[in-house]
């Protein structure tokens, strides 16, 4: 229902200004007005100390409403898009499958896989890993990832089954076709979810995403279409458990005739000289700007190989030309969150703690004490990072033994 | 051929800082900046120019403001610029800016529509994909090279986590790029000139054969429940000491968390 602010109230205090994360406030006449920008996201009504902002009352749009509710009344379940890479289940459909069971718990509803391209023995271990049923494709055409076959597919499954949810993970192959899906069954698509939770009343998905960069936090409800569809990175969510008595239910899916106007002519698998495959790493050692130079990510590749890690980068020192893009780390790089994540030389500028600072622990090295990156950091070390990582190899190395 | 380029102005978001008091967002004077992948993705369009025959038509949805991003893509080598503004279109989520964007191109007719891969204020790199099902045309995302272009077919390399993929598609299409594609170049004095004296298309609601309802909040199927800070609920520590002393403390945590 659309925002308003009662004039006679307003006392011109300003304060709603800031809190609106759209700009839609404005002053008109020393008066707050709301303009056309505003999402109705009712920040500022608990910001005004006067309570001149208000939500208007209105039943324009009940009708409709009540129209949607009706229409998606018998949509229950739980869909997990469960991605394959070279017939194998990708981490994240674990991970997916994990977060499906807990909100299937609170829905008091089960959990159903879809798994394109890959055999029975994989749909097998998706039921190992919490899915109640799996429905299967296994036509070798669906080992390589095209957007028209895997849209047609999952929105087919979809207006046939009427799942509540759809989770799927925010890969290069569900951040491509899933909108597609989304688009298509005329429902909305929340990207890059850090948290998913059940509404206490409602019983919507509360969706928590970072905006504007990872500066803040949104929390996205879609309430009247379904299903309700969420993408969530890898790594974001926790396995569930995996029990190898569980039962389930595996369902052939039939294509007929698949078509697509895109095909995949080579896929080609690119190991940089680091090898690094940053979602996937526990542990990241990470060099900024203060690295200096080549020389300084030798010394995070010597640390690197003594933890078991990968090296990443900042902007700064990608665009020196001292490390590949492939390691970049950050808002522009990849969005990563490690069970350890050194950040060396980062000074940390908001482009890149918005793709690390979700790491379990970060260990920041950097000799300016007043380096922002100190803010995010668990362990914050003020040094020289040319002194402190060759001791700090070594002593891990004779610890290791190796 | 005929090649849109959807472009998005965005605050330049790595100069947005956070007040550390309020917790707020202090975005006064962050300056409006072209959304960087999109610039990839003009550049790829106004490359093509130089192989065969194209008209590079540059598309925004936006308020009044958002002209000025037009121009900048005039005098970075686009030919005319279409600005899709109307109050309905406001509160749009991704599905509602990609039906209109939609509606828009099926205006103003094209071969290849080229997005950046997303925008940096958003994230969510949805705009594009759902932009190409509302058009019913295929899609390719993060394209990170073009590798051939013909009159019904092109080739491109799609970016993949574990490596990259050759795909060929039928045309029209619509690409999402990554800025390994090329280096954006710089305005041309020519340019320039051009992006003061050309004219903008300005699109309304009524222009584009969309259904009301299908628009702005309206027509938006999310809705922003609430925004709130970050929090941060680490414990924070500083380790202090000789550097032997500190790497000696940092060896303990490392044992305590089981790392080591």
């Amino acid at each position: 229902m659309p925002i308003i602010v009662k004039i006679d109230k307003c006392t011109g205090c300003e304060t709603c200004l800031e809190s609106c994360p759209f700009d839609a406030i404005v002053m008109k006449e020393d008066k707050a007005y709301i303009n056309e920008y505003c999402n109705e996201c009712k920040t500022c009504l608990e910001v005004c100390p006067e309570g001149a902002i208000i939500e208007m009352a209105g039943n324009e749009n009940t009708a409709r409403k009540k129209a949607l509710k009706e229409k998606f009344a018998d949509y229950k379940g739980i869909f997990v898009f469960a991605e394959q890479r070279d017939g194998k289940a990708a981490d994240v459909s674990y991970e997916l499958l994990g977060a499906a069971r807990r909100l299937a718990g609170e829905l008091d509803t089960d959990v159903s896989a879809v798994l394109l391209g890959a055999d029975e023995s994989e749909a097998q271990e998706l039921i190992m890993w919490g899915a109640d049923r799996v429905y299967l494709c296994s036509d070798p055409e669906l080992k390589s990832f095209n957007d028209d076959t895997y849209a047609g597919i999952l929105s087919d499954l979809i207006e046939k089954h009427k799942p509540s949810i759809v989770l799927a993970g925010a890969t290069a192959i569900g951040r491509s076709f899933i909108p597609r899906v989304a688009a298509r069954v005329r429902t909305g698509l929340t990207a890059d979810c850090t948290s998913l939770e059940i509404d206490r009343d409602s019983r919507d998905l509360l969706q928590v995403r970072p905006a504007f960069g990872g500066n803040i936090m949104a929390t996205i409800l879609c309430p009247d279409y379904r299903p309700q569809m969420a993408t969530v990175r890898p790594r974001v969510m926790k396995k569930g458990t995996y029990d190898n008595k569980s039962k389930g239910e595996i369902i052939h899916v039939k294509t007929e005739g698949l078509s697509s106007r895109t095909r995949v002519l080579e896929a080609v698998k690119e190991v940089s000289e680091l090898s690094v495959n940053l979602h996937e790493a526990d542990i990241i050692i990470s060099g900024g700007r203060g690295a200096g130079g080549a020389k300084g990510f030798e010394l995070l590749e010597d640390l690197a190989e003594a933890l078991g890690g990968v090296v990443g980068a900042s902007r700064a020192a990608v665009d020196e030309g001292w490390v590949q893009y492939s390691h970049q780390v950050g808002q522009t790089g990849k969005t990563v969150n490690p069970k350890i994540y050194f950040a060396c030389g980062i000074s940390g500028a908001v482009q890149h703690l918005v793709g690390m600072q979700s790491s379990d622990i970060i260990i920041a090295i950097n000799k300016n004490p007043d380096a922002p990156i100190f803010n995010v950091a668990t362990y914050g070390i003020v040094g020289d990072m040319f002194e402190i990582l060759p001791m700090l190899t070594r002593r891990i190395k004779e610890i290791k033994g190796q | 051929m005929k090649i849109v380029v959807c472009i998005k102005q965005v605050p330049d978001t790595a100069e947005i800082k956070i007040n550390p008091e309020t917790n707020t967002l202090m975005r006064e004077g962050v300056p409006s900046i072209i959304n960087p992948f999109d610039l990839h993705a003009l550049e790829a369009a106004v490359r093509l120019k130089e192989q065969r025959t194209v008209r590079v038509t540059v598309l925004t949805m936006g308020p009044p403001q958002a002209e000025g991003a037009l121009r900048e893509a005039i005098s970075l080598g686009a030919d005319d610029a279409v600005l899709l503004s109307d109050r309905a279109f406001a509160g749009s989520d991704t599905w509602a800016t990609s039906y209109t964007l939609a509606k828009a191109i099926s205006t103003i007719g094209a071969d290849i529509v080229l997005c950046g891969k997303q925008a940096i204020d958003g994230d969510t790199a949805q705009v594009g994909p759902e932009t190409a099902e509302f058009l019913d045309i295929p899609h390719i995302s993060y394209v990170r090279k073009i590798e051939s272009v013909e009159d019904t077919m092109i080739k491109v390399q799609r970016l993949m986590d574990e490596g990259y993929d050759v795909v060929q598609s039928s045309l029209p299409v619509l690409l999402t790029v990554v800025k390994e594609l090329n280096i954006p170049r710089m305005p041309s004095i020519r340019g320039i000139l051009q992006s003061k004296k050309c004219e903008i298309r300005t699109l309304g609601k009524d222009d584009i054969n969309a259904d009301e309802n299908d628009l702005g909040l309206k027509g938006s199927p999310t809705q922003v429940k609430n925004i709130f800070a970050p929090e941060s609920t680490a414990e924070k520590k500083m380790i202090e000491g000789t550097a032997e002393e500190k790497v000696e403390s940092l060896l303990g945590e490392l044992k305590k968390i089981k790392c080591l």
